[in-house]
């Protein structure tokens, strides 16, 4: 297991040098978006338009934060579960996207898009929200800002820690469950 | 009759819901440290350092512990011999909740089941309602997290299914939500009752604080039994291994119908949030 610090955009290579168990320290910029702004992005590439998130080498973080307190740019700000994005995920990998990260396990789908287009989904320490926020230096609200929580949000963050679940190379980090009987 | 004014009522309670998003209950934080002892697996060790960094860090900053600061459920026990004078005990509760979630900068997640429209304020509150004898009303408070309530379930076993259909329902749920509901969990169990009485048994459950065992000995070897067995399950904190998979398994029990053994499990995560404020 090895330990990686990227700056996105992330490049083919960026991705492909990392397996499952290694350690990512992200510095940089990354997107928020979850449920509702995954459907409304997804509903905007239907009909042919533009959406907000510049895919090329993206990361996508799976979060709705806390509002941010005086003198901080984001409030609590730890990952959702990732599953509600499976179905959205493999499009935005074809397009570009290169990392996704919330927690939680990704289906079939997801895992077969992160091999054929050369993605990872990173897993970061859910219910640490307040630990952190403090790896986030700089957040605005780029679109759907009528979503709230929900909204997206560009954010700059430093040393942002998260580990690879699954790599390009069709591993996964998560354990099956031990069942005896 | 005794009667409390619905100003010192909200006062209280909006203090008790911002108080509870920043706090980690004193009980949850020993079991992280005692897993964190016990755990042989490095990085499950690591994980409940951060958790225990987390609670540090929210509390002394004033920050919340997790951006799902949850729907607001209240258990409330109002006393027979006592008025809330100026507003139902229901409409203070939701002016307390909007009130907390509004000035505690928490995140608000109550909305429409199908437009998805956000209520803007985090309410309406889930309320339950005990009328019970004495002058004081007990309202406990759990800010409950969409993660782990998402791979809660209820299920109608048949009576002959009985103790082992519960531990295969049980731990199959665990099994099946392995990383998503935040493990190291809480699972709350609710035996009995009925389709609609279970879960909430379940959620109940959850109050009992981790270090006190259930008053019935039968009851408390049953949840040792299956608290084993989950753990043997090796999920771990975070899904990534290890021997910690939940913190506590807490049981409820209450007589059924002779045709049906309903069950509820009600997933908690490790940030289990909840308090109670008596007033009098």
């Amino acid at each position: 297991m090895k330990t990686y610090h990227l700056q996105p955009p992330l490049s083919d290579e960026d991705v492909r040098q990392l397996r499952i168990g290694d350690r990512v320290y992200l510095s940089g910029t990354l997107y928020t978006a979850r449920d509702a702004a995954h459907k409304r992005m997804i509903q905007a590439l239907d009909r042919g338009e533009d959406i907000p998130v510049p895919l090329q080498g993206a990361v996508i973080y799976y979060v709705g934060p806390t509002p941010a307190p005086e003198g901080r740019p984001i409030g609590a700000a730890g990952p959702t579960t990732s599953y509600r994005m499976d179905s959205f995920a493999p499009r935005l990998y074809s397009l570009g996207l290169k990392a996704t990260m919330g927690k939680g396990r990704r289906n079939q789908e997801v895992q077969q898009a992160l091999r054929e287009h050369g993605g990872v989904y990173l897993a970061a320490t859910g219910g640490a929200g307040a630990l952190l926020s403090q790896c986030i230096t700089g957040a605005r609200i780029i679109a759907y800002e009528d979503l709230g929580p929900e909204a997206v949000r560009e954010l700059t963050v430093e040393r942002f820690p998260a580990i690879v679940a699954n790599d390009a190379h069709g591993g996964e980090l998560y354990v099956e469950p031990r069942r005896s009987g | 009759m005794h009667s409390i004014q619905a100003e010192t009522i909200q006062k209280q309670v909006r203090d008790m819901v911002v108080r509870v998003s920043r706090n980690l209950p004193r009980d949850v934080v020993a079991a992280l440290q005692r897993a964190r002892e016990e755990e042989t697996d490095e990085g499950a060790r690591q994980i409940l350092g951060e958790l225990l960094d987390n609670a540090e860090l929210a509390r002394d900053r004033d920050l919340p512990l997790c951006q799902d600061t949850g729907v607001g459920v209240f258990f409330v026990e109002h006393g027979e011999d006592c008025r809330v004078e100026g507003d139902s005990i229901n409409n203070v509760l939701e002016r307390a909740l909007a009130q907390a979630y509004e000035e505690g900068l928490l995140r608000k997640s109550m909305c429409h089941p199908l437009t998805r429209q956000n209520t803007g304020d985090n309410t309406p509150a889930l309320i339950h309602t005990d009328l019970v004898p004495g002058s004081g009303i007990t309202i406990r408070f759990m800010a409950k997290g969409g993660g782990s309530e998402n791979m809660s379930r209820c299920t109608m076993l048949t009576p002959a299914q009985g103790w082992e259909g519960i531990k295969e329902f049980v731990l199959d749920r665990v099994a099946t939500a392995g990383p998503n509901p935040c493990p190291p969990t809480i699972v709350g169990v609710g035996v009995g009752g009925s389709f609609d009485q279970a879960p909430l048994l379940a959620k109940k459950s959850l109050f009992r604080p981790l270090d006190q065992e259930h008053p019935d000995p039968e009851i408390a070897e049953m949840e040792r039994e299956l608290l084993d067995e989950i753990n043997a399950l090796g999920i771990g904190p975070m899904g990534l291994g290890g021997r910690t998979t939940s913190l506590g398994l807490r049981m409820e029990m209450a007589p059924c119908h002779i045709a049906s053994l309903p069950l509820a499990v009600n997933v908690q995560c490790h940030s289990s949030r909840h308090e109670e404020v008596v007033v009098s």
